[in-house]
C-alpha cells in the first residue's frame, strides 16, 4: 500500500468519524506515570498446566437459572466474548442427559458387533494405533436458536443465548469406516446404533452410508484429550449433523437392518411442522449466522466498529454472509476468515462507522448448496410455532440512539409463545 | 544382514495386512462375550430385543409411585420433570410443547420400555427388574388412554400397541431424498 492510498483511506475514515472515539478512549491526564505494577516484581514461575488470566475468569458458559437439575439440559458457549473460529475446549457448549460420566481410559472399551463378520473389542490404545485424521468441524445442538421460538421476542437475549449451542473444534480420531471394515460389514446392514456409557446409556440410529462417508471416532479435541463434557475418552463426530447424534462416551456400536427409534429420535429431536406433521430424522443442520459484536446487551459508542460474527452450515461450506445495517433493506457482503472449510464455522467481518442513529443490524448466511437463512416469517411457514428445534431464522440486533444493543427480532402475529414451563431442562437448555 | 531379513519380514507382514484390507487391530469377541457387554440391548420397534417377563397396570402403579412420582407427578401429570401423561391429541399448533407426552407425541410403545430400562429412574438407572419396567410401561400407556389395561405388557403385547402419534410421524423429506431406501418402522 503506497502513501497516497494510506492518506486516502485515512481521509475517508476521518470523514466517517471512524477513529474519533478511539482517540478519546482515554480521559485527559490519565496516562499512567512510571513503571506499571507488573514491572516492579517477578512474575509467576513456570507451571505444568496453563491457566487463563485472572482477569478473564468471567468468560464462562451460560447456564439457565431456570434449570431444576444441572444433570440434564445445556450450557451455552459465550459467543459474544470469543474471537476467531475455534472454541476453547473449556467453553465448548454442553448438552447431556444424565450428567458427565467419569471414564477411566485404562478401562475404556469399544465393542463393534451385530451384523459384522468379526465382533471386535478395542482399547483406547487400539483406537490410537489406527491411521488418524484431524479435521475442524462445528458441532451444533438441534435446539440451538430455541429462544427464537419465543413470541414476543425476549428483549434480554444475548448472542450467547441466541446461538451459543454451537462450538467448533479441531477433532482427531480414526475414521469409523476403518473400524467397520476391520469388523467386516455383513450383507443387510443398513444402520448403526451407537451407545453411550453415561447414566442414560444414550443411544441413537445412524445410517451406515453416513458412517462410511465422514464419521470420526474421535479421541482428541484441539490437540489434547477430549474434555469429559465432550465425551472423554471417545465420541462420535458426525460432521454437519445435529449434535445429539454425535454420541459421546461411546461404548458400543451395533450394526442392524433397522433403526432403533430411541427416545431421543422420537419424543425429542423430532420436529413439529406448520402442517401439523412431526418430522423424524431431521439430522442436517441448516445454514446459520450470528452477529457476535455488536450484539444483545452490549453497549457501543459512535464511530468505527468491526461488525463480527460466526456462520456455518451442515450442508458444506459457507459460500457467503451478508450483513444489513438498515433493518434488512440493503445487504452487503461480509469478509470471511479463514477461507471456509466444509462443515466448519467461519468468522465474518464488516467495517462500519456508526453515526449514532437508531438502526437494526442483521446477518444471513448462504451455503455452497444455495441454502439461505430465512426471515422469521419465512421460517414459520415451514416449522410450527410450538416446535423446539432447528431454528435458523435471521437474528436481528437493534441499536438504540444511546448505543444500547437489544434483540431486534419482530413480534409475530398470533399466539404468544414461551418455551414450555420453567425447569424442564431439555435440549435448548432454557425451557 | 539380520536387519535386512527383518525388513523383508516386516514388508511381508505389511503386505499381508494390506492384502486383507485390515490392520489386525482389536480383539475378536465371541457372541457370548458380546452379550456380556451388551447389558441393555436396544429394543427395536418390532419388539426385537424385548426380554422375558411381564407386568400389569396395577403392578405398574406401585412401581410408579415408588420410583417415578417424585419427578413426574402423582399420576404422570408432570412435576419437577417431564410430563408423561397428556390429553390433547392430535398435537396442534396451539399445544404448548410442555404438553408433548407419551400419549400424544411418542410414536412407538417399544421406545418407552427401551428408555425406561436404559435411563430411569434418573439418579439410579438400572435398578428396576425387566418385569417392573413392563409394569410401569403398562401403567403409563393406560394412564394416557392408549391401552385399556386389560392385558399385561410383555414381549408379545407391547410391540402390538398402536401409538396415536405414529399417524403424525413422517420422514424428513430431505433425509428421504438422500436415503431413498429409508423407511420408518
Amino acid at each position: 500500500m503506497n502513501r497516497r492510498k494510506i492518506l486516502q483511506l485515512l481521509g475517508k475514515s476521518v470523514a466517517a468519524g471512524a477513529f474519533f472515539k478511539l482517540s478519546t478512549g482515554l480521559a485527559q491526564g490519565k496516562i499512567p506515570q512510571g513503571a506499571t505494577e507488573p514491572m516492579k516484581t517477578l512474575g509467576i514461575p513456570l507451571r505444568e498446566y496453563g491457566e487463563r488470566s485472572e482477569f478473564e475468569q468471567k468468560v464462562i458458559r451460560y447456564i439457565s437459572p431456570n434449570l431444576r437439575s444441572r444433570h440434564t439440559g445445556a450450557s451455552f458457549t459465550p459467543l459474544d466474548q470469543l474471537e476467531g473460529v475455534i472454541t476453547p475446549s473449556s467453553l465448548h457448549f454442553e448438552r447431556h442427559h444424565s450428567g458427565v460420566p467419569n471414564v477411566n481410559p485404562a478401562e475404556y472399551r469399544l465393542v463393534v458387533h451385530g451384523l459384522v463378520s468379526r465382533p471386535l473389542i478395542f482399547t483406547l490404545q487400539d483406537l490410537k494405533r489406527f491411521p488418524s485424521i484431524t479435521r475442524t468441524y462445528f458441532i451444533e445442538c438441534a435446539g440451538n436458536g430455541q429462544n427464537g421460538y419465543r413470541n414476543p421476542p425476549d428483549m434480554t437475549l444475548t448472542a450467547t443465548r441466541s446461538r451459543g449451542l454451537v462450538s467448533t473444534s479441531s477433532w482427531t480420531g480414526v475414521p469409523l469406516s476403518i473400524l467397520l471394515k476391520e469388523a467386516g460389514i455383513k450383507e443387510g446392514a443398513r444402520w448403526l446404533i451407537p451407545e453411550s456409557q453415561d447414566a442414560a446409556a444414550y443411544i441413537r440410529s445412524l445410517p451406515l452410508e453416513k458412517a462410511l462417508e465422514d464419521v470420526l471416532v474421535a479421541y482428541a479435541q484441539n490437540g489434547e484429550a477430549i474434555r469429559p463434557e465432550q465425551g472423554y475418552p471417545v465420541r462420535l463426530v458426525v460432521p454437519g449433523w445435529e449434535g445429539s447424534i454425535q454420541v459421546k462416551w461411546l461404548r458400543r456400536i451395533e450394526l442392524t437392518d433397522t433403526p432403533v427409534m430411541s427416545k431421543d429420535e422420537t419424543s425429542e429431536y423430532t420436529d413439529v411442522m406448520a402442517d401439523g406433521k412431526i418430522w423424524a430424522f431431521t439430522w442436517l443442520m441448516e445454514p446459520q449466522s450470528i452477529i457476535t459484536y455488536p450484539s444483545g446487551l452490549q453497549q457501543i459508542e459512535r464511530g468505527f466498529h468491526e461488525i463480527r460474527g460466526l456462520a456455518w452450515s451442515g450442508f458444506g461450506r459457507v459460500r457467503r454472509v451478508e450483513v444489513s445495517l438498515d433493518g434488512g433493506r440493503n445487504w452487503k457482503r461480509a469478509a470471511l476468515e479463514p477461507a471456509p472449510d466444509p462443515l466448519s464455522a467461519v468468522r465474518f467481518k464488516v467495517n462500519w462507522a456508526w453515526d449514532g442513529r437508531e438502526t437494526v443490524i442483521m446477518s444471513r448466511a448462504t451455503d455452497e448448496k444455495g441454502n439461505t437463512q430465512p426471515t422469521q416469517e419465512e421460517f414459520f411457514t415451514r416449522w410450527a410455532r410450538n416446535n423446539r428445534y432447528h431454528y435458523n431464522a435471521i437474528q436481528a440486533w437493534r441499536i438504540g440512539a444511546d448505543g444500547r444493543v437489544v434483540n431486534g427480532d419482530r413480534t409475530l402475529a398470533g399466539a404468544p409463545a414461551q418455551l414450555g414451563a420453567a425447569g424442564r431442562g431439555g435440549c435448548g437448555g432454557e425451557s | 544382514m539380520r536387519h535386512q531379513w527383518l525388513s523383508v519380514a516386516v514388508l511381508a507382514l505389511s503386505a499381508l495386512v494390506l492384502a486383507q484390507g485390515r490392520y489386525q487391530i482389536g480383539t475378536p469377541l465371541t457372541e457370548q462375550e458380546v452379550q456380556q457387554w451388551n447389558i441393555r440391548p436396544s429394543i427395536l420397534a418390532n419388539g426385537v430385543g424385548l426380554p422375558p417377563g411381564q407386568g400389569t397396570v396395577d403392578e405398574g402403579a406401585k412401581v410408579y409411585t415408588a420410583h417415578c412420582a417424585s419427578c413426574h407427578g402423582a399420576t404422570g401429570e408432570g412435576g419437577a420433570f417431564t410430563r408423561l401423561v397428556s390429553e390433547p391429541f392430535p398435537i396442534t399448533l396451539e399445544v404448548d410443547s410442555v404438553d408433548f407426552a407419551v400419549g400424544n407425541y411418542w410414536p412407538y410403545a417399544t421406545t418407552l420400555f427401551d428408555y425406561t430400562r436404559r435411563a430411569m429412574p434418573f439418579a439410579t438407572p438400572g435398578i428396576l427388574s425387566d418385569s417392573e419396567v413392563y409394569a410401569v410401561v403398562a401403567y403409563i400407556l393406560y394412564q394416557n388412554g392408549v391401552t385399556d389395561g386389560s392385558e399385561p405388557m410383555n414381549a408379545q403385547t407391547l410391540p402390538r400397541v398402536q401409538m396415536p402419534a405414529r399417524t403424525l410421524l413422517q420422514l424428513d423429506p430431505g433425509t428421504q431424498k438422500r436415503f431413498p431406501w429409508l423407511k420408518l418402522p
